[in-house]
C-alpha cells in the first residue's frame, strides 16, 4: 500500500497554467516530440502523452477470472462506480483494445483501480489478461467512461440483476456504497453456473451479512459438476416468474443489469411490456468483431463520409469500387505499398487479396487500394 | 540497362509469385519480438539523444577558463565531440531506422497508436508529409524510371549516361558535395519539385501551402538546436561558475556558443551519414535505368524485377545495418518496402537465391565498392 501522494489532485488553476506554460516551453526542447516521451523512459506512469497502468497485482477469483490491480499514470481522473475504461495489450506484436467495467470503488486510497477478467472461450484479449499478464507490466488504458451508475442524491431502490462477469460494474456500486455508509434498500440477482462460479462470492455472502438493507439471491443455473451440453429441461434463468417470486417489488425499483445480451434483452423486453423502460439501466459490451461470411461474397459496401452506396462483387478492390461511384478517395502506388490510401473499416469484413487475410476488426486501418469487402462493410471514405 | 531480356513473360510472373511468397510469409510470421525490436530501438535512441545532450553540456567543466587543473582544449573539445558524436548517431537512428521504416508503414500491422505511420514525425526539416509524398509514393512506385523517379540525381545531380549532359553538370562534384552536407535541407525542399518550379510546369502558388507547412518544421527544428539547447547550455553553467567565482559571463556565452558547435556536428554527422547511405542505394555501379515505355502496362511481377535491378545493397555487420536504417538492405527495401526492415537480412538470403535461380543481377558489395563507384560516378558524369 502506497501513500496517497500519488494520487492528489492538483486542482489549483494557477498551477494548472504554470505547468501549461513549463510543458510548452519544455516541449520545444523535445521536438519532435515532447518531454512526456523522454520522461517515460525514466518511468512510464509520469508520461502524459499516453495514459499508462502498471500491474501492481494479479489476484484469481475463480479457475478462469482474474482481478488485476492497476496503477494508473499522472492523468488519471477517478471514476463513478459502474464505469468501464478501455484497455489496450499487445498479443503477437499486435495492439488489441478492448473495455472493461472498474470493479474497484473509486473510495480506494492506495491510487490503484482493479479490473476483473473472465477468460472467455478463443478470447484472445481476455485469456491474455487472465493467464500471461505479469506484476510490473505495464498496459496503455483510457479514462473511465460510461453512463451506467447510480445517481449520486437522487434516492433510487436499486435491483442489481447480474450474471457471470457482468458483476464487475456492480462490484464497484456495492463497494462503493458500503465505503460510503449509504447502501439503500437493495436486491441483488446473480446468476453463475456454480457456487465456485461466482466471482467475488465470499464478499457478496459478506456483505448480505453485514448490510441490512442488502439482499442478495445467488441462482445456479447448473447442477454441480455438469457441462453445458449436459443439461437438459429448463434452466433457471431469468423470467417474470421468477422475477415476482425472488422480488415481489420489482416494479418499484430501478434496475441496473450486466450480463449476456440475452439477459438484458429480456430483462428490457418485461420492463417495456410494463411501460417501465425508463427504470432500466444496462450495461453491454458489444462484440467489436464483425462476423466472418463463409458464403456471401457479394455484397454493399457503404462509403460513410460521401454517403454513397455501391454492390461489391467480392473481387475488386475497395478504391476501384469508390471511383466507380464517382469518389476520388486519396491514394498513391494502387499496389498496396505507399498506404497513401489507408482508411478505416467501420464495420463488417474485408479481404485483403494480396494474402487473402479477413480484417473484421472495426477501427482497423486497411488499404483500400488492395482490399476487397466480404459481404457488406462500412468504411471511412 | 532496362529490363533483362533473357526472360519470357511467364518467366517473370512466376518470380513474382515466388517474391510474394517469401512477402508473404514473413508478413505472417511477424509477431512480438518485432515489436519488442522496435520498441528497444525507440527506447536506446532517445536514451542516447538525452545522452548525448548531457556529455555536450558535461564538456564545459573542461573549458580553460576556469583555474581547475583538469582543464584543456584537447579534452574539452574530446568530450564535446564525444557529445556531438552521441547525438549525431541518435539523429542517424531516429531518421533512419525509426522515421524512414515507420513512416513507411512498416509498423503500423502493430497498430500501436504511437508507432503509426500517418502520425509520426521525425527529428529532420522535412515535413513527414511532404517526405512520404516524394518517397513513398513518387520514388518508391516509379524507382529508376527516367522521368517519373524525381529521386534519380534528385532533380541536380547527373547519376547515370542517360541523363543529357548540360552544362550545369560541370558542377557535379561541388553539387554533390553540397548536398551531402545539407541533406536534410535538399530533403525538405525535394517535394517542391524546384525543376517543375522553374520549367514553368507548375505555380508558385500551388507550392504556398507546403512552404508553410515546411517553415512550420523548419522554425520548430532550428529553436530546439540553435535556440532552446544553446541557452540551457549557458543556463547550466552559471550555478557552477557562482560557486566557485568564475567568469559567468564568458563561461555562460562559450556554453552557448559550444552547444551550438556540438549540434552543428550532430546534424551534419546525420546529413552526410544518410546521404552516403542513401546515395550508396541507387546510383553505384551496375544499377539499372528504366524508361516511361518499358514500365507501360507493367505487372506486379515485373515492378519487382524492377525493384530488384534499380537497387543495390551494403554488406556490413548488424550494427553497420541497424546504424543504416537497414538501408543497406535497399533491395529487400524496395521489393518489400512495408515490411520490418529487421526483417531484411533474413530475408536477403531468400531474395539473393531467387535471383540467381532466375539469372538477375543482385548488386552487392562493400560499403568502399558501392560508395567509391557512387561517387567516381557523380564526378566522370560531370563531363558529357
Amino acid at each position: 500500500m502506497q501513500s496517497e501522494a500519488g494520487s492528489t489532485q492538483f486542482n489549483n488553476s494557477l498551477f494548472k497554467r504554470l505547468t501549461g506554460i513549463v510543458t510548452k516551453v519544455s516541449d520545444a526542447f523535445a521536438f519532435p516530440l515532447r518531454t512526456s516521451h523522454y520522461i517515460e523512459l525514466v518511468n512510464p506512469l509520469w508520461s502524459t502523452h499516453a495514459l499508462q497502468a502498471r500491474v501492481e497485482a494479479v489476484w484469481d477469483e475463480t479457475s478462469d477470472s482474474r482481478t488485476i490491480t492497476l496503477r494508473p499514470g499522472l492523468n488519471w481522473r477517478s471514476h463513478r462506480p459502474g464505469q468501464h475504461l478501455r484497455i489496450g495489450v499487445p498479443i503477437g506484436g499486435q495492439h488489441f483494445t478492448r473495455t472493461y467495467s472498474i470493479s474497484s470503488a473509486p473510495e480506494r486510497n492506495d491510487g490503484c483501480f482493479t479490473i476483473t477478467v473472465k477468460a472467455i472461450d478463443n478470447g484472445r484479449m481476455s485469456h491474455h489478461l487472465v493467464r500471461k499478464l505479469k506484476v510490473g507490466d505495464y498496459v496503455p488504458i483510457g479514462v473511465p467512461q460510461g453512463d451506467f451508475y447510480l445517481p449520486d442524491a437522487q434516492p433510487v431502490l436499486p435491483l442489481f440483476i447480474t450474471a457471470g462477469s457482468g458483476i464487475t460494474p456492480i462490484m464497484s456500486m456495492l463497494r462503493s456504497l458500503v465505503l460510503q455508509e449509504r447502501m439503500p434498500n437493495t436486491m441483488h440477482i446473480h446468476y453463475a453456473p456454480h457456487t465456485y462460479d461466482v466471482i467475488f462470492g465470499r464478499e457478496l455472502k459478506l456483505t448480505a451479512e453485514k448490510q441490512k438493507l442488502y439482499k442478495l439471491h445467488l441462482v445456479h443455473t447448473r447442477e454441480p459438476g455438469q457441462k453445458l451440453e449436459e443439461m437438459t429441461g429448463k434452466r433457471p434463468h431469468f423470467s417474470k416468474e421468477q422475477l415476482e417470486q425472488l422480488c415481489p417489488d420489482w416494479r418499484k425499483r430501478d434496475v441496473y443489469a450486466c450480463g449476456p445480451q440475452a439477459m438484458l434483452d429480456s430483462i428490457e423486453q418485461l420492463y417495456e411490456a410494463e411501460g417501465l423502460s425508463r427504470q432500466v439501466h444496462t450495461e453491454r459490451f458489444r462484440a467489436q468483431l464483425a462476423g466472418v461470411p463463409t458464403e456471401v461474397k457479394t455484397g454493399v459496401v457503404k462509403f460513410l463520409n460521401s454517403n454513397v452506396s455501391a454492390n461489391s462483387d467480392g473481387e475488386t478492390n475497395l478504391l476501384r469500387l469508390a471511383e466507380d461511384s464517382g469518389l476520388n478517395p486519396e491514394h498513391g502506388c494502387r499496389m498496396g505499398i505507399c498506404h497513401g490510401c489507408d482508411v478505416k473499416l467501420a464495420s463488417g469484413c474485408v479481404r485483403d487479396l494480396r494474402t487473402n487475410a479477413l480484417i473484421n476488426e472495426t477501427g482497423q486501418v486497411i488499404q483500400i487500394c488492395v482490399c476487397t469487402a466480404v459481404g457488406d462493410a462500412e468504411i471511412e471514405v | 540497362m532496362g529490363m533483362p531480356t533473357h526472360l519470357s513473360a511467364s518467366d517473370i510472373e512466376e518470380f513474382g509469385r515466388e517474391m510474394d511468397t517469401i512477402r508473404n510469409e514473413i508478413a505472417d510470421s511477424l509477431g512480438s519480438k518485432d515489436r519488442a525490436y522496435i520498441l528497444s530501438v525507440i527506447k536506446w535512441q532517445r536514451t542516447l539523444m538525452l545522452a548525448g545532450r548531457i556529455v555536450v553540456f558535461l564538456s564545459f567543466f573542461f573549458l580553460p577558463m576556469s583555474d581547475w587543473t583538469f582543464t584543456g582544449w584537447p579534452q574539452f573539445w574530446a568530450v564535446l565531440l564525444l557529445g556531438a558524436g552521441m547525438l549525431g548517431v541518435s539523429k542517424s537512428i531516429e531518421n533512419m531506422e525509426l522515421g524512414h521504416n515507420i513512416m513507411h508503414a512498416q509498423f503500423d500491422w502493430m497498430r500501436d497508436p504511437n508507432i503509426q505511420s500517418n502520425t509520426w514525425e521525425w527529428d529532420n526539416v522535412c515535413p513527414s508529409d511532404q517526405w512520404k509524398h516524394s518517397h513513398n509514393v513518387v520514388h518508391h512506385t516509379w524507382t529508376n524510371v527516367h522521368g517519373k523517379d524525381p529521386d534519380i540525381g534528385y532533380g541536380v545531380l547527373r547519376v547515370t549516361d542517360d541523363q543529357r549532359w548540360h552544362f550545369q553538370y560541370l558542377f557535379n562534384p561541388v553539387i554533390n558535395f553540397v548536398l551531402m552536407m545539407m541533406f536534410q535541407w535538399g530533403v525538405a525542399l525535394h517535394d517542391l519539385e524546384a525543376d517543375k518550379l522553374l520549367a514553368g510546369k507548375k505555380s508558385f502558388k500551388e507550392i504556398i501551402p507546403m512552404l508553410k507547412r515546411i517553415g512550420w518544421k523548419v522554425r520548430h527544428q532550428l529553436l530546439k538546436d540553435y535556440v532552446c539547447w544553446p541557452v540551457l547550455g549557458a543556463a547550466v553553467t552559471v550555478p557552477v561558475t557562482v560557486f566557485f567565482g568564475f567568469d559567468v559571463v564568458n563561461i555562460a556565452l562559450a556554453g552557448f556558443g559550444f552547444t551550438i558547435v556540438a549540434n552543428l556536428i550532430a546534424n551534419g554527422i546525420r546529413n552526410i551519414w544518410s546521404n552516403v547511405i542513401i546515395f550508396c542505394g541507387h546510383f553505384p555501379a551496375g544499377v539499372h535505368h528504366f524508361t516511361k515505355e518499358e514500365v507501360e502496362g507493367e505487372t506486379r511481377a515485373a515492378w519487382y524485377v524492377r525493384q530488384l535491378l534499380g537497387s543495390c545493397n551494403i554488406t556490413g555487420g548488424k550494427l553497420f545495418h541497424i546504424l543504416s536504417g537497414n538501408l543497406s538492405h535497399q533491395i529487400e527495401h524496395h521489393l518489400f518496402p512495408d515490411i520490418p526492415a529487421n526483417r531484411y537480412a533474413e530475408m536477403s538470403l531468400r531474395v539473393q537465391a531467387l535471383a540467381a535461380r532466375y539469372g538477375l543481377p543482385y548488386n552487392k558489395g562493400s560499403f568502399t565498392r558501392q560508395f567509391g563507384t557512387t561517387t567516381w560516378n557523380i564526378w566522370r558524369l560531370s563531363l558529357p
